[in-house]
């Protein structure tokens, strides 16, 4: 029951670190966000357009201006994030702590910066042929 | 008077490898409480049935148990609204020391570990530390509780952290950091801040339903989240 952290009355020591708090306000802020920036995606590429219209070249077309760039880009980190740290309470919740919660959240994180990385790089550097 | 039935856990870790449930049939009245079924088993068929009580009116928080599946004091529930059998259990996520009695010594930890008192270094006044009727009740509801451990004992996340300060604690902080005579507000906030404090609580409400003294525990769980949120930020 009791892992490596030092304890004080049987208890995990108290960090100095608000970042539990910052995480709690973020799934909040980043809800609300999130939930007008995919109900605006929504809304472009389903009803305005239809899925049979979207190829490389609408692509190419939204992308020529910064503020399409953006918008993507901010549902990109945000939604990537939510994620994350939603699965990371789930793994908290379900894991115990040890070996075997640190290996997956170990694969989480990983697989999390990647996509972002990814999906950044192809944001930044993305030029129409 | 009416039968009734009773499906008991029982567990002596001298004897037993793990918990069973055995079953007894007792005679009383409809408007009797569980814990006088539990009485009459214990004093009239089977002297081992092991079980803490004190006050037998909701008082003491000594009688916290697992009636048909929801945390209660069994001195506080009559028969004639309960199912029968009556599946009786501990509390669950504690130790269980014998049969209904369980180990309560890391939630007593947890509790000391708010700092459950005054604290105000300023010299005391000739007579008490005065407080309008309105900075009363920013902390009446907390005020209330008996330190019965229904509620922890049915929150998820104790279950899958048993490091989780709990609801009880957070309650008990509660009282002390909305208390305009208090000044040990941010010491308390600092331990809660954590991620097995407040941050654990996933508001699942199991706790207030739980409560049998029917404190709006998540309420005041989110008090001290919004609380920190403005002082920290
Ligand atoms: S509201 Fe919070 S403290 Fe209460 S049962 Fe749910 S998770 Fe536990
Ligand atoms: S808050 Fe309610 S359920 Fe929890 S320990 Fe206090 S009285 Fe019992
Ligand atoms: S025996 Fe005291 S609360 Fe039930």
């Amino acid at each position: 029951m009791q892992n490596s952290e030092t304890f004080q009355n049987g208890r995990p020591m108290p960090v100095n670190s608000s970042f539990e708090l910052f995480a709690w306000l973020f799934m909040r802020l980043s809800g609300i966000l999130l939930l007008l920036l995919a109900i605006g995606h929504l809304v472009i590429m389903h009803l305005i357009n239809s899925i049979d219209t979207i190829d490389y070249q609408f692509v190419v077309n939204r992308w020529k201006t910064p503020f399409w760039r953006s918008y993507d880009g901010l549902m990109l980190f945000l939604a990537l994030l939510h994620g994350l740290n939603g699965l990371r309470t789930i793994l908290d919740d379900y894991l115990r702590p040890g070996a075997w919660r640190i290996f997956w959240l170990s694969i989480m994180y990983a697989t999390g910066f990647i996509l972002l990385f990814v999906g950044f790089l192809t944001l930044f550097t993305f030029q129409p042929k | 008077m009416i039968q009734v039935h009773l499906k008991i856990q029982r567990y002596n870790p001298e004897k037993d490898s793990k918990p069973y449930f055995k079953d007894y049939a007792v005679e009383c009245e409809p408007t009797d409480r569980v814990l006088d079924a539990l009485l009459a088993v214990k004093g009239t068929l089977d002297g081992s049935l092991t079980l803490r009580k004190s006050c037998a009116h909701g008082v003491c928080g000594s009688d916290g148990m697992r009636i048909n599946g929801r945390n209660m004091l069994a001195c506080k529930v009559l028969i004639k609204n309960v199912s029968q059998p009556i599946v009786v259990e501990p509390l669950k996520g504690f130790k269980i020391v014998k049969d209904l009695v369980v180990d309560m010594k890391q939630f007593f930890e947890k509790y000391v570990a708010v700092k459950p008192y005054l604290i105000n270094q300023e010299t005391s006044p000739e007579k008490e530390r005065l407080q309008s009727q309105k900075q009363q009740e920013r902390f009446e509801d907390t005020t209330k509780c008996i330190l019965c451990a229904c509620c922890t004992t049915a929150c998820p996340s104790f279950w899958s952290d048993p490091n989780y300060v709990g609801p009880a604690s957070i309650v008990q902080a509660h009282r002390f950091i909305f208390d305009s005579r208090d000044q040990g507000g941010e010491e308390r906030l600092n331990l809660l801040n954590q991620r097995e404090g407040v941050w654990r609580c996933r508001t699942i409400f199991n706790c207030v339903e739980a409560c049998p003294r029917e404190i709006n525990i998540t309420r005041a769980i989110g008090e001290i989240k919004r609380d920190l949120l403005f002082k920290k930020i």
